[in-house]
């Protein structure tokens, strides 16, 4: 009798050890993978996610890898992440420099994603946001120069509006105008023909992440001209004469 | 007795090759075909619409892709919808809103694998089985034993943690590095390093640990075995009183502890069919045996002769 509770004790004993051998070694696991999942959040600022993607952390849910969308894209723009590369595996990407988005006016990329990572209510491809056109270089930007180039702002499917050209005095010559390209990020898609486009040998002009490239005013900040437009005339009456203030001997 | 023979070359010789590779060789064709048909399109150029609609493709026709996507959701024909359960489980506990769409495609996979088995998945779809098959039997003619033991219940606390994982990060977790969707993907979108992972999970079930990635680690796995907890197909050990205790079918067996009680569970007064969910319904214990004591039936009826 003794003998059995014993041998019973003995084997409890062991399916306890062995569970939680089990265990910890799945919880250490556990704990490694949570910190790789944390990494893998971190996009490379080089790498596009495709038009109407949900901010980042949100995409890593939402994204089941499927590639739907690499499929419907008519111009093999989209890939998916392999092993090995610096993106979370599996997930759609592209970089501008190889294959830019062609902006497709029916979004088939995003009509193929099935879980609204890619989201449905991005139906207008202008109103896309990949990410924002910056010329990065302009000690050797083509215009920068005092040349004409031009090609960024030829290939924009948003001429005008998401890349405008504004002139200024050329000094080195002392008698031309450089033709100065100016992303509007109110326009820009973040399509990367742009960056695609670049005669460089590198890319002056980038498409990077909208948040790391963007400045924000505070809140408080009031642009004069902008409120003086808007009230159709100056906010303040008349000239204000500020006392002059001359030193007080009169030397 | 089986003189010299190995029971293979036994078995060879009582039922001939062909049949005593009977389920083996059906598993491979399933594995390759559907792999195939992700493949036939990308890297055939075949479309529905060329084949099989009457009229020539115009320009206005688009051509519609026999399966597109991959394990983790694809779209076949253009209409039906197959959304891998396990994956979307992630993506809804790390916190995203499942859409109608997608579920759909998902209920159609649960409802099919409740009814053949949810390890069928394992057996005659996943990639990854054929490489640990392939292992399984090296590591035996090799004759190489012992290595690193790991509990069979392991996969369910991974399962279990790459939930965790995937709540507290609110990412997919596991298909970061899962090697079955990444193998699979690889094939079908491009490897990368994937084959690094292929050759990792072979070496490590033939050198290190027997069966270790399928049959004790894998939470892709882990998580169809729960399906098959009511699956209707199931293996049944019919003819066991003709059993003569060679043991060729718990030697073969991916999951050797689930034979037992259906083979020799007469006594116990315990039925013939096997009914753990842990059974893949691979169908090599009816291969190898060479009294025909197993066969494919429904998990009813599993009353014990009197």
């Amino acid at each position: 009798m003794a003998e059995k509770r014993a041998s019973r004790t003995l084997s409890r004993r062991r399916f306890l050890v062995e569970t939680a051998v089990t265990a910890s070694g799945a919880s250490l696991f556990g704990m490694g993978l949570a910190f790789y999942a944390q990494q893998a959040n971190a996009l490379p600022a080089y790498v596009i996610r495709p038009p109407g993607a949900l901010p980042e952390t949100e995409f890593q849910a939402a994204c089941i890898r499927c590639g739907l969308c690499v499929r419907d894209c008519p111009y093999e723009t989209l890939r998916l992440s392999k092993l090995g590369e610096p993106v979370a595996l599996g997930t759609p990407y592209f970089l501008a420099r190889d294959i830019p988005c062609e902006m497709c006016e029916h979004l088939p990329c995003v009509q193929a994603c099935p879980t609204g990572a890619l989201e449905k209510s991005l139906t207008d491809i202008d109103q896309a946001r990949m990410g924002l056109a910056v010329l990065t270089d302009q000690e050797t930007c083509l215009n920068y120069l005092g040349l004409r180039c031009d090609v960024c702002y030829r290939v924009c499917p948003l001429i005008d509006e998401a890349i405008t050209l504004e002139p200024q005095h050329n000094r080195r010559s002392g008698k031309h105008t450089k033709f100065i390209p100016i992303v509007h990020s109110e326009y820009c898609t973040g399509c990367g023909k742009c960056e695609h486009a670049c005669v460089l040998e590198v890319s002056a002009i980038k498409v990077l992440p909208k948040q790391l490239v963007k400045g924000e005013l505070g809140k408080h900040y009031r642009l004069g001209w902008k409120e003086q437009e808007q009230a159709g005339g100056s906010l303040i009456e008349g000239i204000i004469d500020l006392p002059d203030r001359l030193p007080e001997s009169g030397l | 007795m089986k003189n010299n023979l190995t029971s293979n070359e036994a078995e060879e010789a009582a039922k001939g090759w062909f049949m005593a590779h009977k389920w083996v060789l059906l598993r491979r064709i399933s594995q390759i075909t559907i792999l195939g048909l992700f493949l036939i399109t990308p890297w055939f150029g075949i479309y529905w619409s060329d084949v099989w609609s009457g009229d020539e493709l115009d320009e206005n026709d688009a051509p519609i892709w026999i399966v597109k996507g991959n394990l983790a959701s694809s779209l076949t024909l253009d209409v039906l919808p197959l959304t891998d359960p396990y994956v979307l489980l992630q993506s809804w506990v790390a916190g995203h809103l499942l859409e109608t769409s997608i579920l759909t495609g998902a209920i159609i996979v649960l409802v099919f694998y409740l009814l053949v088995g949810g390890r069928v998945y394992c057996s005659w779809v996943c990639p990854i089985n054929m490489v640990t098959d392939v292992a399984a039997s090296w590591r035996e003619k090799l004759k190489i034993t012992g290595g690193m033991q790991f509990s069979r219940a392991t996969r369910y606390w991974i399962l279990g943690i790459s939930l965790v994982v995937a709540y507290v990060t609110g990412t997919i977790a596991w298909e970061l590095i899962n090697p079955v969707s990444m193998v699979y993907r690889g094939i079908i979108f491009g490897m990368g390093l994937a084959w690094g992972m292929v050759i990792a999970i072979f070496l490590f079930d033939l050198f290190i640990s027997k069966r270790a990635w399928c049959s004790h680690l894998c939470p892709v796995g882990a998580f169809y075995s729960l399906l098959g907890n009511l699956s209707m197909l199931r293996i049944r050990a019919t003819n066991r009183d003709q059993c003569d205790d060679c043991l060729d079918c718990l030697r073969i067996c991916p999951e050797p502890q689930v034979i037992k009680p259906a083979l020799k569970g007469a006594k116990k007064n315990i039925g013939p069919v096997i009914l753990s969910p842990n059974c893949t319904n691979c169908g090599q214990c009816i291969d190898v045996c060479t009294k025909d004591v197993f066969n494919f039936g429904s998990r009813f009826n599993n009353k014990v002769k009197s």
